[in-house]
């Protein structure tokens, strides 16, 4: 089968395996990010979902917005409940008794990744079973209401880790979940973002067509917890690139490759500005936490950027 | 017909998997239900079986994972204890219902804190609830059979439901006794082949499981669950009727042990039943006419015929294997109050906590039950209606 090219033309022929009608609210990039994935894929896909805003959103009572079989079983276990249909997958195949070719795909937002599915992902992954895992980030829980998580920015206004005279926002950096993915040694891991949307669905393309595990860490803004614009979602993503806050590169059998340099690396201030979960960074007593969180970017691109340049190979 | 072997209560929930030709078994090692991974993977890498096993990091994922191998669409198998139990809770709900066929061997075993690791029933008794049917063994064979026949259970197409198969952690999963397999092709042909329903891995006619369902559709599916778990008793009947033919032995919803013209009886489950039969029979040689019955299926609870089985009788102890802190009586004492409630006449009944954490059950202890029914059937005041026995101060 040829894959359709990625050109919005040919793409918009193909048939959506993400349907429209589900209830993600207006200007959310998680379905964004979603339907760029379902569209990239060019083999039969079975999805799993943990719980979270996009499980809870796209298939209510008898309606479904899964054209591919899905499935969501609990918050934690996506990587684990797809690893299971994908084990008996290579059972029924290995005794004949289920032919075709089918890929395995489990979308997670940040909370059910980074945070509590981290053990069973950890797992699936060294475990080695062929699926690719997609964690959308939207850096916080926002499904239950904007809760911090582990993957929320350092200095954000969290409704738990909120504003206050005592407290000036979250006051832990981001767990860097894409480079603990890539620490598992699996052949392919990667950094996405929606507004890089050719980048996102050739990243999607290659970890499909790769035997094993594959994790791809995809950023999704969410303009209730960030306090933005509705229809911001696009741009404040390319802004999250620009400013190298989530550089797209990709790690395939250990070697980094940034896959889009930015132009000119923008301060990180042009991302968090528009955002109200950051407004209280730029009151006057607050400067060395917006000093402090451009540090941090600062040094992990620079770090992402050396191993880029010294390239150490783990698997043939 | 098959001779009798020497096997652990382990070696015999593992043969039955291996008889049973599971396609995935997911699961975690914990003690007392370790060896049945242990012999089952040494079956898969010696080409046994054509089973893939996923040896998963949790008990929580190794039930996540049955979940998932379960809707992509085959058989599935598994074995747990106590602690192990306690993580799967959660998944042990989304097994039932979504409907899902799988059968879990469960060694069991007592809960943290203080950590034990010996029997009692705590871990099951914990997951009573949570909508799965339960059977309960007294011996390792009565465990292997239970085993073979769960599959027929779980996966009738009335019922698809997940069984646990309960058997007492170290007192018959280790110990080595007489166990009589049943031969290949006969298994085989009693299990049958697993028929699909909904399967995720159907590409023409995609499913989706795991839905939202809010307060205009849950208590519909959870009155779909009930209903469906009423239909489980015939079939366990039906299923053992079959059994029957091939094994030569009867297996009914509980055992009726010289109940039907006892005075006072004894309700106690798994291997402490056997000790006690033991004890009935030096009673009965004393002419003193006492009986006991030994729940089978737990879950669902056959309320009526239990209640029919013990009516009669005028004093009757409940033996618990693990308690209900707080409430008044240890849980197999509520369900068989509860039975008897409906019943014009019933016997005086009293409950004791025994064999906690791997504390013996010893004959005497038994005797001493029987000797206080005795006094209570003659009109004596009932002393404690729960106490924990076998126990120091």
């Amino acid at each position: 089968m040829m894959a359709t090219p990625l050109n919005l033309k040919e793409l918009s022929k193909q048939e959506e395996l993400f349907a429209p009608g589900h209830r993600m609210c207006a200007g959310c990039g998680a379905p964004i990010v979603v339907k760029m994935v379902m569209m990239a894929a060019q083999h039969p896909v079975v999805v799993a979902n943990a719980t979270g805003c996009l499980e809870v959103s796209t298939c209510i009572a008898e309606n479904t917005s899964w054209k591919a079989p899905w499935i969501h079983t609990a918050f934690e276990n996506a990587a684990a409940t797809l690893a299971g249909a994908e084990t008996m997958y290579r059972s029924l195949r290995k005794q004949g008794k289920l032919e075709g070719d089918i890929k395995f795909i489990a979308f997670g937002g940040d909370g059910g990744t980074a945070d509590i599915g981290l053990q069973s992902l950890s797992g699936a992954m060294e475990r080695g079973h062929d699926m690719t895992y997609i964690c959308y980030d939207n850096g916080a829980y926002m499904n239950t209401g904007i809760q911090r998580s582990s993957a929320t920015p350092f200095g954000a206004d969290t409704t738990t880790c909120p504003v206050g005279s005592q407290n000036p926002g979250k006051l832990q950096h981001r767990k860097d979940l894409t480079r603990i993915m890539a620490a598992h040694g699996i052949p392919y891991v990667a950094q996405a973002s929606p507004s890089h949307w050719q980048d996102l669905m050739t990243k999607v393309r290659k970890a499909l067509d790769i035997k094993g595990p594959k994790f791809i860490n995809i950023i999704a803004p969410c303009n209730r917890g960030w306090r933005t614009e509705m229809d911001d979602a696009i741009k404040l993503s390319r802004l999250a690139v620009e400013t190298c806050y989530w550089p797209l590169f990709e790690i395939e059998n250990g070697v980094t490759r940034i896959t889009t340099m930015p132009r000119e690396k923008k301060p990180l201030t042009d991302f968090m500005k528009p955002q109200g979960r950051f407004k209280h960074l730029f009151q006057p007593g607050n400067e060395w936490m917006l000093a402090a969180a451009q540090e941090h970017v600062d040094a992990c691109w620079e770090r992402l950027q050396k191993e880029q340049a010294s390239p150490i190979r783990h698997r043939g | 017909m098959t001779k009798m072997v020497a096997a652990t209560g382990n070696e015999a929930i593992a043969n039955a998997m291996r008889l049973a030709k599971v396609d995935v078994c997911s699961a975690y090692p914990i003690t007392p239900a370790t060896e049945i991974m242990q012999r089952f993977t040494s079956f898969a890498a010696n080409g046994k079986v054509q089973t893939e096993v996923l040896l998963a990091e949790s008990e929580h994922s190794a039930m996540s994972g049955c979940i998932g191998a379960s809707a992509a669409g085959g058989r599935v198998a598994t074995a747990t204890s106590s602690q192990g139990l306690a993580l799967m809770w959660e998944m042990l709900l989304v097994a039932s219902g979504q409907r899902l066929p799988i059968v879990m061997a469960v060694c069991n075993r007592a809960l943290a804190a203080p950590t034990n690791i010996g029997c009692d029933h705590s871990d099951s008794m914990g997951t009573r609830d949570c909508g799965w049917i339960q059977l309960y063994s007294e011996t390792g064979q009565e465990a292997f059979d239970n085993m073979l026949m769960a599959f027929r259970i779980a996966e009738n197409m009335d019922i698809r439901m997940p069984v646990m198969v309960c058997q007492d952690g170290f007192i018959t999963s280790h110990s080595i006794a007489n166990v009589q397999w049943v031969e290949e092709n006969a298994a085989a042909t009693f299990v049958g082949d697993y028929r699909q329903s909904n399967p995720l891995l159907d590409l023409k006619r995609p499913v989706s499981y795991g839905q939202l369902a809010l307060s205009d559709l849950y208590m519909e599916y959870r009155k779909a669950h009930d209903h469906t778990m009423s239909l489980v008793p015939q079939v366990v009947r039906e299923v053992a009727a079959e059994f029957k033919e091939i094994s030569g032995r009867s297996y009914d919803l509980f055992e009726s042990y010289r109940l039907d013209d006892a005075e006072i009886g004894i309700v106690v489950m798994s291997s402490a039943a056997g000790t006690t039969k033991d004890i009935i029979d030096r009673y009965r040689d004393k002419g003193i006419k006492a009986g006991l019955l030994k729940p089978r299926l737990y879950r669902p609870f056959p309320y009526e015929d239990v209640a029919q089985a013990l009516k009669h009788l005028k004093a009757l102890a409940v033996l618990d294997r693990a308690d209900s802190f707080g409430a008044s009586f240890g849980p197999l004492f509520l369900d068989i109050a509860g039975a008897l409630s409906a019943c014009n006449e019933r016997p005086i009944m009293i409950n004791k906590i025994f064999g906690l954490g791997g504390r013996d059950y010893m004959p005497e202890q038994g005797e001493h039950v029987l000797d206080e029914l005795i006094q209570i059937a003659k009109g004596a005041p009932v002393k404690a209606a729960k106490e924990y026995i076998g126990v120091r101060g």
